[in-house]
């Protein structure tokens, strides 16, 4: 069972909600928790544990060998991103318009454009009690997240035996990253705040969704502040409801220092409990 | 012309709203750009016209032609990104997965494959309610390209301040240190990171000045909800006096926010004296600091 916990704005509680279900459903089963907000990853914040493996994730991209290149400048022709240019006597890579297709490399006469290795991030393996935690964590300066977070999922499952349930942290956002993030999910948890904000970007979430054909519900953080528009459209949709978690400032005092709100605050601990409850309702899980 | 550009690295630490809010203090001296695209907001607080809009098409998928296709399977076996499907007899693109690369179409033997570009969007050239002009976007479910989006909105915003004599234009970026985050910083002359005195608040804001000075730009922070964890506030304080980035202002834990979010307000037009002069005097500065760099 995979599920992704996603929002379409960010700050919404996507980090908060997937290390507290872990460290609540860790009490009864292992868990894999992985944080695929590569960009800005927060989880391991909350999550600490000891360090298993560190591995570096490198993308595959052309390097131009001036000695082997006649200049044809037939790399320039194929390449669909304008990654690489003839400039003169000189080929030119961008690496960060590469999208590592490999057609200027292998449709070379010449073999001028070899592919090579660049780290693009990192993921790192985490272990607490019954907590497997993967991280992916992006180089800065590096402007594609997919292919790391392609990876990091990979590693979250390939790993580990496949019946233990896995938690992923997904970016903000409804574009490309999330679309990997949650395209193999079994299951989607949209969290979001019940202002006008939090409902635009939960119904832009909502038809991402739905174009992926994914079952899904919504989790309502910060409930107390804004109005009821949420709860009402979730409503006439008919999109289950999973829980609310209250509106509390030492609730953001807590977050802060990194604690987990399920340890620091009862009440916030009893809304997980609901929000599992819930999902076993729900039949996510048994 | 100067361009302002608003960005995070974490979501939710207040920067549409306190953006939303120095529009409204710039008047119609500033061009608005909302280049949050794939969860643009500030349009609710800020009620554009949508007075124009105009399709966006960027980037490609791959479409095979059943017809001519002579089921070699050549694209299948030169797709990296595991796009091209083998149902049954037929090859199929699975849109999701395409990257636009042609590398398909390029070898097709019997030239089966066409490209075709797509419509990832929409944008926007509206007046909002300050009179002033605003660019927005929207992006299409599920699209990619939302880098490219960003650098139209820019374009465009750019245009507008141009032929129209205005003094500056203001940046709305998106969370994160990706292609969009570095489309929105590509041009600009002042960067502001609104940040949070929390962890990941202060580490997401560490990153995200380091790509800020891998373009060596110019640039300020706002701590808002300062009194969250006053040992972290002070942390970034410190940081930033390493670093040389300016310290624009520090905003209180406040719902004031929310309140005058859910009446479509900005915290300007809202009943409020506190945070109001807080970025009153922000803004302020930001236009000092943008003019002297």
């Amino acid at each position: 069972m995979k599920i992704v916990i996603a929002s379409g704005k960010g700050g919404t509680g996507k980090t908060t909600l997937a290390t507290n279900l872990a460290y609540l459903l860790s009490q009864n089963c292992p868990v894999i928790l992985s944080d695929l907000d590569v960009e800005e990853p927060n989880s391991g914040f909350f999550i600490k544990g000891k360090k298993i493996q560190e591995k570096q994730v490198f993308r595959m991209m052309p390097e131009w060998d001036r000695e082997k290149c006649v200049l044809c400048g037939n790399c320039q022709r194929v390449c669909n991103f304008n990654a690489v240019i003839k400039l003169g006597e000189e080929v030119l890579v961008f690496n960060q318009l590469c999208h590592s297709c490999y057609a200027c490399s292998e449709l070379c006469p010449q073999n001028a454009l070899p592919m090579k290795s660049y780290e693009v991030g990192k993921i790192t393996e985490f272990e607490e009690n019954n907590i497997h935690f993967v991280e992916g964590k992006l180089n800065v300066g590096e402007e594609q997240a997919v292919p790391l977070i392609k990876e990091t999922i990979d590693f979250a499952n390939n790993n580990f035996p496949s019946d233990i349930l896995r938690i992923f942290d997904a970016p903000p956002g409804t574009s490309c990253p999330v679309i990997e993030a949650t395209k193999d999910a079994d299951y989607v948890i949209l969290i979001t705040e019940p202002t006008p904000f939090g409902l635009h970007d939960l119904t832009l979430a909502i038809e991402v969704m739905r174009e992926l054909k994914k079952d899904f519900g919504v989790v309502i953080n910060r409930y107390g502040i804004g109005n009821n528009d949420v709860i009402e459209y979730c409503k006439v949709e008919r999109i289950p409801l999973l829980g609310k978690i209250p509106n509390m400032k030492k609730a953001a005092v807590a977050y802060a220092k990194g604690e987990l709100l399920s340890e620091a605050i009862p009440e916030i601990r009893s809304a997980f409990n609901t929000i599992i409850q819930n999902l076993k309702v729900c039949e996510v899980f048994s | 012309m100067k361009e302002i550009v608003v960005i995070s690295g974490k979501g939710g630490t207040g920067k549409t709203s306190i953006t939303a809010a120095f529009a409204m203090l710039a008047g119609r001296n500033a061009v608005i750009a909302d280049c949050d695209v794939d969860a643009a907001d500030m349009h609710l607080l800020l009620q554009p016209d949508y007075a124009r809009s105009e399709d966006f098409y960027s980037g490609f998928k791959a479409k095979i032609d059943q017809n001519l296709c002579i089921k070699c399977g050549k694209c299948k076996q030169v797709c990296r990104f595991d796009a091209v499907q083998k149902i049954d007899d037929s090859y199929n693109i699975i849109n999701l997965d395409c990257e636009g690369c042609a590398y398909c179409a390029e070898i097709c033997p019997v030239k089966a494959i066409q490209m075709v570009e797509q419509n990832v969007g929409k944008w926007y050239i509206s007046q909002i309610k300050s009179e002033a002009q605003m660019v927005h976007a929207r992006l299409g479910i599920g699209a990619d390209n939302s880098g490219k989006l960003v650098a139209k909105v820019k374009k465009e915003a750019k245009n507008i301040s141009q032929e129209t004599g205005k003094d500056y234009i203001l940046v709305d970026g998106s969370p994160g240190i990706g292609c969009p985050v570095v489309s929105s910083l590509s041009g600009a002359n002042y960067v502001i990171v609104v940040t949070e005195p929390t962890l990941s608040g202060f580490h997401d804001m560490k990153r995200v000045f380091e790509l800020i000075q891998n373009f060596k730009l110019p640039s300020g922070c706002i701590i808002n909800k300062q009194d969250v964890n006053a040992e972290i506030s002070e942390k970034i304080v410190e940081f930033c006096t390493t670093n040389k980035i300016d310290i624009i202002s520090k905003l209180p834990y406040d719902e004031t926010f929310s309140e005058a979010m859910t009446q479509g307000k900005t915290i300007i037009e809202f009943d409020e004296e506190n945070l109001k002069n807080i970025l009153k005097d922000s803004w302020s500065k930001i236009l000092l600091l943008t003019d002297t760099h």
